[in-house]
């Protein structure tokens, strides 16, 4: 039996989608910085870069927030139980048309690799993209607040924080179409409502 | 009509070398009566300030000179009675004038001219950029002086002073320069296999009183002593038979009797060696919309991409974690390439056993 139930709360899909938008106009023009890409031109780019940069911290404060307060931290917590399946299922089972090995629901809304990938990411990746900013951000100010260190230090570990989150994103995008159909898991993360196994 | 003052300073100082503009390439007889667009401080229609506004000064020890006691930098608006006679753009504006905090987070590696003098001669008059003295003293089948000149009417060639080449709205030069300015003597000796510097700018990204700053670079070529390797004085004017090269054009009597007149040895051979020297260049302040763009120094080949020495932000990369990176992203994006198509195959498979 399928059944349709309300996977994402209202405000963990505004969440999920500002933080997509956000991450990706980051990385245009992050790369744009960087001198890979030419669009909006230095002083735009680096002008909408501090702009979203800032954004993602506020928008991330509220995320903390909400994960605290409703408890759905739990979410993430790692677990190595059935991380065998998971993988197999991935690299074999999928192709043979095999349901999925994890169940999800309401309170298990993760399967175990997504906990590792999702926690690696937050607590990992973010913060370290998110701190070497800031470092840079405040390089003129270094010396005042008694850091020091140099420039290129911080723009290469940013830069190296932003390759890992561009892979995530184009793993992740990937996999966000390996559900029943090509798009339901995405309609699921704009609808909030999902189909699962009864 | 320009104020008094400037008719008065310009006299000498625009006309430098002998004729208008040759040496500085921001001081000519344009800023006479300059316009807004060419000089936002003496423009007439504008602040009209004279030299004296900014240059202070005491018995001709003027402020300004570039020198062992470089301007005083960090401040808040202050005017220049307050530095002795030592002046500097911040004298007046502070080290932080912009609401934009990031362009206030340059001016510690940044001088003000970089940015505001985008360009320098842009009031018409064109400024000398190189100089050969070593073609002088040509004549031409009736033993009459040569003078040539290019197809923007400037002189191209002269039997008294040889080659040259002169330019207008000029693109600066930059280098660190922290206001000090060594200039070499006749007692140096130096490395003639490659142009001599005839003046040596101190600092560099680590010191913190040095700036990056605007320059024009004078390049030339002049009489020198091959064995001593050090630089000689000819003697230019003079009677025949007093040696001086504008009455016989023979450099080696013209470097003899310079220097017996000015008692310094010389080994007796000559040579003519390339020479560059420094021009700041500090006047001529554009409106502040033609300010440098942030892409003029933050890109891959930008005005300051032959300053090397420190990281600066849109030129420079690792050229190793640019390859890891995007060697890791290739690959991520080929495995899930790769991924889905097995899945559409499978997919299908599937599909025409299931119609079976
Ligand atoms: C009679 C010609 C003459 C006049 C007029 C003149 N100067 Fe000078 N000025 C000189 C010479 C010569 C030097 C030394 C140049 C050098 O060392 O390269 C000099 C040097 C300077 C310097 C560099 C400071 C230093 O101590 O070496 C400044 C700044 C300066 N003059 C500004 C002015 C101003 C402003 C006026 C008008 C009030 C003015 N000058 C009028 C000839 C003149
Ligand atoms: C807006 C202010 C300002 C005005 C107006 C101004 N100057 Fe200057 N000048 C400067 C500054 C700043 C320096 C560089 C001082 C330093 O770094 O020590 C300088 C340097 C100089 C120097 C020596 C540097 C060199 O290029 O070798 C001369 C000569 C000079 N000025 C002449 C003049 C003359 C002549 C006038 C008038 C036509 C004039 N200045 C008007 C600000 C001004
Ligand atoms: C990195 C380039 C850069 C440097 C360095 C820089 N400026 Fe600017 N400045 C600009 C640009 C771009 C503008 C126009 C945008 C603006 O007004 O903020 C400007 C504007 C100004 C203005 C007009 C401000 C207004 O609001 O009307 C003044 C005055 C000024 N600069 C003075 C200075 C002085 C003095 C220094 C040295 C202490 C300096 N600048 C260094 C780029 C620079
Ligand atoms: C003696 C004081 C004084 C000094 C020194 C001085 N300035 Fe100014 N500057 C002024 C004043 C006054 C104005 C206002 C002009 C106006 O409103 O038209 C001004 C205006 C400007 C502007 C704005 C122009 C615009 O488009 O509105 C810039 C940029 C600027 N100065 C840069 C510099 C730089 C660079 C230097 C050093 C080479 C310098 N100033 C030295 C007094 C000074
Ligand atoms: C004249 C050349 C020049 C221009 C124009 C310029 N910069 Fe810079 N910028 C530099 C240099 C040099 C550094 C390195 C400074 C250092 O290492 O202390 C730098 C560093 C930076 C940094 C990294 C360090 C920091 O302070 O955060 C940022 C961000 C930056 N610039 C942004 C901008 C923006 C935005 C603009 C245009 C509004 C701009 N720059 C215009 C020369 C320039």
């Amino acid at each position: 039996m399928k059944m349709k139930i309300q996977m994402y709360a209202r405000f963990e899909r505004f969440w999920h989608w500002l933080q997509a938008f956000l991450i990706i106009v980051l990385l245009i023009t992050g790369f744009e910085i960087h001198g890979v890409l030419k669009l909006l031109g230095f002083a735009k780019a680096h002008q909408v870069h501090i702009f979203c940069g800032w954004s993602l911290i506020i928008l991330g404060v509220f995320a903390i927030f909400w994960h605290a307060t409703t408890g759905e931290w739990k979410q993430y917590v790692p677990t190595l139980e059935n991380l065998d399946k998971i993988a197999r299922y991935y690299v074999c089972d999928i192709f043979k048309g095999e349901p999925h090995p994890h169940c999800k629901t309401r309170e298990q809304k993760l399967n175990p690799l997504q906990r590792l990938a999702y926690l690696a990411l937050k607590i990992f990746i973010l913060p370290l993209q998110l701190l070497s900013g800031l470092w840079y951000y405040y390089y003129n100010q270094w010396p005042a607040m008694g850091l020091s260190g140099n420039l290129e230090t911080a723009a290469l570990v940013h830069t190296a924080a932003a390759f890992m989150v561009l892979a995530f994103l184009v793993i992740h995008t990937y996999l966000s179409t390996t559900g029943g159909t090509l798009f339901s898991y995405i309609k699921a993360m704009i609808t909030g409502w999902e189909e699962v196994e009864d | 009509m320009g104020l008094p003052s400037r008719k008065n300073c310009g006299a000498c100082h625009f006309y430098g070398g002998g004729t208008d503009g040759v040496k500085h390439g921001d001081l000519d007889s344009s800023l006479f009566s300059p316009n807004k667009k060419l000089d936002v401080h003496m423009a007439v229609n504008g602040p009209n300030f004279s030299c004296t506004a900014c240059h202070t000064n005491v018995n001709h020890h003027m402020a300004g000179r570039y020198s062992s006691d470089p301007a005083p930098v960090i401040h808040k608006l202050a005017m220049p009675k307050d530095y002795g006679n030592r002046i500097s753009c911040e004298s007046c504006h502070s080290s932080s004038p912009h609401k934009d905090s990031k362009l206030n987070d340059h001016t510690d590696k940044v001088a003000c001219q970089t940015c505001h003098i985008p360009r320098y001669a842009r009031g018409g008059v064109y400024t000398k950029m190189w100089w050969d003295w070593s073609t002088a003293g040509r004549f031409d089948e009736n033993g009459k002086m040569i003078v040539k000149r290019a197809a923007n009417g400037t002189i191209a060639y002269h039997t008294k002073k040889g080659d040259m080449r002169w330019a207008k709205d000029v693109k600066p030069d930059y280098a660190w320069y922290n206001g000090k300015m060594d200039y070499l003597s006749l007692a140096d000796s130096f490395d003639d296999s490659k142009p001599v510097s005839l003046n040596r700018l101190e600092g560099s990204y680590d010191d913190p009183k040095a700036r990056i700053f605007p320059f024009k670079i004078y390049l030339g070529k002049q009489v020198y002593d091959p064995a001593r390797k050090t630089l000689v004085i000819p003697k230019l004017f003079g009677k025949k038979g007093s040696g001086a090269y504008w009455a016989e054009y023979d450099w080696n009597k013209a470097v003899a009797a310079g220097m017996r007149e000015a008692g310094e040895p010389y080994s007796g051979k000559i040579g003519f060696v390339e020479t560059k020297m420094f021009w700041p260049i500090t006047h001529m302040v554009a409106p502040k919309e033609e300010s440098l763009t942030c892409d003029e120094c933050h890109s891959r080949n930008g005005r300051l991409a032959a300053l090397a020495g420190f990281y600066l932000p849109g030129r420079d990369k690792s050229d190793w974690l640019d390859t890891l990176g995007w060697i890791m992203i290739l690959l991520t994006l080929a495995g899930t390439i790769i991924h889905a198509a097995i899945r559409m195959a499978s997919r299908n498979k599937q599909k025409k056993e299931q119609i079976k």
